[in-house]
C-alpha cells in the first residue's frame, strides 16, 4: 500500500548519462549557473545574508544525503549543526584556534556525535528511526543545555573568526564570504562525488531495495552508517562555519525546531534532487529575513508551508523544474 | 545503614518518585494516543503534542471566557479538539494514506508549527495560570512530612481509569476487534461491509481526545502555555520506542515505568533526570530494537 518512497517522485529520469564528476549535462549547467549565482551575488546582495544562505545550504544538502540518497529521514540533525556551531565557536574562542582548524572541529565532533547515534537508529527503519533520531538530538540540546562549556541560554557569544591560514583576516565581511563560499562549493561537490562514486550507488540501491542489496551480500548497515557519519560531519562543518559568521553559537542550533528546518528547506526544495536544498535554504532563509518582525508568525507560515508541500507539492521546486523539462536536477 | 535512616531515605525521595510517576500518568495517555492513531492510521502523530496543549488552552478558555469550570471541561474539551482532530484527518490525513508514512509525520509536523504558532501570537509564550477546583483539597495525602496535594492523587486515578478503559474498550468491546480487525488487515474487514474510512476518522478523532483530556488534566500542575506540548512529545517518543508502539498495554505500562525510573533518578541524580529516558531508548535499542512489548 505504501511502497512508493519518499524520494522516488524526484528520481524522473533512471537512466543518467555520467559525465563529468558525474554531472549530467543538465546538472552541470545547472551547476555552473549556480557557481555564477555564489561568484556574483555579494556584489549585489548583504555578503552576511548570503553567508547563513549558504551554511542553511550545505546543512541541507548534508541532509539531504542521508533522505535524499539512503531514503533514511533523520529529525535530530540540529545535534550535529549545533554541536559543530559550540565546539568551532569553543575552539575559536577559548583556545584561539585558527579558524580552518576550528571548522574542521566542528566537522570532526559532527561525526563523532554521527557514529553512535546512526549506529543506534539504523537499527530501526523508516518512521522508527526519524523518532530515534529526534530523540537522541533532543538529549544533546539538554547536554548542551547543563554543559558548562555552552554557556547555557547566553551560549558563546562573541565568537572571532580569526585569521584564515595565518594571511587573510576574516574579519571583513566580503573575505568572510569567500570563505564560506569555498566551503559550500568544496561540501556541495564532495555530496555529489559520493552520491555517484560506487559507494552512492549502493547507497541508493538500499534505498530503493533494502532486501535485495542485503541479498546480493551488500552490507546493508554499514553503508547506512557511513551515510550517517558522512551526513553529520557535513551538518557540524555548515554549523562550525554559521558560528564564525554570525560570532554566535546558541540552545537555538540544537533545538528540534531546528531540524524541522532543515527538514523543511530540503522539503521545499525537493527531496532527492541534487539542487533542491540549496533552492530550498534560500527560500526559506530569505522568508525567514522578512518575516522576523512578525515574531510567531514565521512558525505558522512555516508550518502551512510544510502542510502544503506534503500534500501538494512533494516534488519541491527543483523536483517540478525538472519534471517540467524532463530532467534530473 | 539502620532500617531506620533506610526508611528516612525513602520518605524523603517518596515526593520525587510520585511526581515522576505522574509525569509517566502523561505518558501513558500520550503514547497510548500515539499507539492507537498508529495502530490504525499508520501515521505518526507529530501533532499530539500541540493537541495536548490545545486541551489544556480549551479548558482554561472556558474557564476564562465562558466561566465554564473544570467537570465540565474535564468532558468538552477533549470533545472540541477531537472534533478538530477530526476535521484535520477528513481534510489532509487521509489523503496520505497511500503514501510513505514519513509524509504523515511530516504533515503533522507542519500542523504542529501552525497550532504553536497560532497559540503563541494569540496568547504570548508565558504561562497561564489555571487552579485546580477546591474540591481535590478533600483528597490530600499527609504522612507525616510527606504530603500529596489532592490533585495529584485524582490525576493518578483519573490517567489510570482512562487508560485502562482505553486498553478495555480495544481489547474487549465488539467495536475493538473491528478496530484492531483492521488494523492487521484493512481491505478484507472492509469487505465484510465495515466502514474502515470511517472507523480511520475515529480513531484519529478518539486518539486526539486522548491527548486533549492529558491536556486538560495536565493544565493545573503545570502552566498552560504554547510550548507544553512540544516539551512533552519529545519524551513521549522516546517512550514510544522503547515500548514498541505494537500493544496497547505496553504502551501504559511503558509511560508510567519510565516516569517512575525519572522520578527515581530525579532523587539520585538530578542533572540527568531529563536524559535518562533519552538512554534507556538507547539501551533498549540495542539489546530489543523492537522495542520491550512489540513485534519486530
Amino acid at each position: 500500500m505504501a511502497e512508493a518512497s519518499v524520494v522516488t517522485g524526484a528520481a524522473a529520469a533512471r537512466h543518467e548519462e555520467q559525465g563529468f564528476w558525474g554531472f549530467t549535462r543538465a546538472q552541470a549547467i545547472a551547476f555552473l549557473a549556480m557557481s555564477a549565482v555564489v561568484v556574483v551575488s555579494p556584489f549585489l546582495l548583504y555578503p552576511v545574508f548570503l553567508m547563513k544562505v549558504l551554511c542553511f545550504a550545505l546543512f541541507a544538502c548534508a541532509f539531504n544525503l542521508l533522505v535524499g540518497y539512503v531514503g533514511l529521514l533523520s529529525f535530530g540533525h540540529a545535534a550535529y549543526f549545533g554541536m559543530g556551531a559550540y565546539i568551532t565557536g569553543y575552539a575559536a574562542k577559548a583556545w584561539g584556534v585558527p579558524p580552518e582548524l576550528a571548522i574542521l572541529m566542528g566537522g570532526a565532533i559532527g561525526a563523532a556525535l554521527g557514529l553512535p547515534f546512526g549506529w543506534l537508529a539504523i537499527r530501526r527503519s523508516g518512521i522508527y528511526f526519524s523518532m530515534i533520531t529526534l530523540a537522541l538530538a533532543q538529549m544533546v540540546f539538554f547536554f548542551c543545555l547543563q554543559a558548562p562549556f555552552t554557556g547555557g541560554e547566553d551560549g558563546i557569544q562573541a565568537i572571532p573568526r580569526g585569521t584564515l591560514l595565518g594571511v587573510f583576516d576574516l574579519t571583513a565581511d566580503f573575505t568572510m564570504y569567500w570563505l564560506v563560499a569555498f566551503i559550500f562549493l568544496a561540501g556541495f561537490l564532495l555530496i555529489h562525488r559520493i552520491v555517484h562514486s560506487p559507494f552512492g550507488q549502493v547507497m541508493k540501491a538500499i534505498r530503493d531495495n533494502e532486501p535485495r542489496a542485503t541479498s546480493l551480500g551488500y552490507r546493508v548497515e554499514q553503508y547506512k552508517l557511513m551515510a550517517f557519519v558522512l551526513s553529520a560531519a557535513l551538518a557540524g562543518i555548515a554549523g562550525g562555519t554559521k558560528a564564525l559568521v554570525f560570532n554566535i553559537a546558541t540552545l537555538t542550533d540544537v533545538r528540534w525546531t531546528m531540524s524541522g528546518e532543515v527538514v523543511l528547506m530540503s522539503l521545499v526544495g525537493g527531496l532527492g534532487t541534487v539542487f533542491g536544498p540549496v533552492v530550498g535554504a534560500a527560500v526559506i532563509v530569505t522568508m525567514q529575513n522578512y518575516l522576523a518582525e512578525f515574531g510567531a508568525w514565521v512558525l505558522v507560515i512555516q508550518g502551512a508551508i510544510f502542510i502544503a508541500c506534503v500534500l501538494a507539492f512533494r516534488r519541491g521546486v527543483v523536483g517540478e523544474i525538472g519534471n517540467a523539462l524532463r530532467v534530473k536536477l | 545503614m539502620g532500617l531506620e535512616d533506610l526508611l528516612f531515605e525513602l520518605q524523603m525521595a517518596m515526593p520525587q518518585v510520585i511526581l515522576g510517576v505522574i509525569n509517566g500518568a502523561f505518558y501513558a495517555l500520550l503514547s497510548l494516543g500515539l499507539a492507537v492513531i498508529f495502530g490504525m492510521l499508520n501515521v505518526i502523530n507529530f501533532a499530539h503534542g500541540a493537541q495536548f496543549m490545545m486541551g489544556a488552552f480549551v479548558a482554561w478558555m472556558l474557564l476564562a471566557y465562558v466561566g465554564i469550570g473544570y467537570w465540565p471541561a474535564l468532558l468538552l474539551a477533549p470533545l472540541i479538539v477531537g472534533a478538530v482532530g477530526v476535521a484535520m484527518e477528513r481534510l489532509m490525513i487521509s489523503r496520505l494514506y497511500k503514501l510513505d508514512h514519513l509524509y504523515g509525520l511530516l504533515l503533522t509536523f507542519g500542523c504542529a508549527l501552525v497550532i504553536e504558532g497560532l497559540f503563541r501570537n494569540t496568547f504570548g509564550s508565558s504561562g497561564q495560570r489555571y487552579a485546580p477546583p477546591r474540591e481535590f483539597q478533600a483528597l490530600n495525602l499527609e504522612l507525616g512530612d510527606f504530603f500529596l496535594p489532592g490533585y495529584r492523587v485524582w490525576v493518578l486515578i483519573a490517567a489510570s481509569t482512562i487508560c485502562l478503559a482505553t486498553w478495555l474498550v480495544i481489547e474487549r468491546t465488539k467495536v475493538g476487534s473491528y478496530l484492531r480487525a483492521a488494523t492487521e488487515r484493512p481491505q478484507l474487514v472492509q469487505a465484510f461491509g465495515i466502514n474502515v474510512p470511517l472507523m480511520m476518522t475515529l480513531t484519529y478523532g478518539a486518539g486526539v481526545a486522548l491527548a486533549a483530556f492529558a491536556g486538560v488534566l495536565a493544565a493545573p500542575i503545570y502552566s498552560v502555555h504554547p510550548a507544553m506540548g512540544a516539551n512533552f512529545i519529545i519524551t513521549v517518543f522516546a517512550v514510544v520506542v522503547i515500548g514498541g508502539m505494537g500493544s496497547i498495554m505496553g504502551s501504559i505500562v511503558t509511560g508510567f515505568l519510565l516516569g517512575f525510573l525519572q522520578g527515581l533518578t530525579e532523587v539520585v541524580y538530578p542533572p540527568f533526570s531529563q536524559t535518562v529516558v533519552f538512554v534507556i531508548m538507547a539501551v533498549v535499542l540495542l539489546t530489543r530494537p523492537a522495542g520491550l512489548f512489540g513485534r519486530a
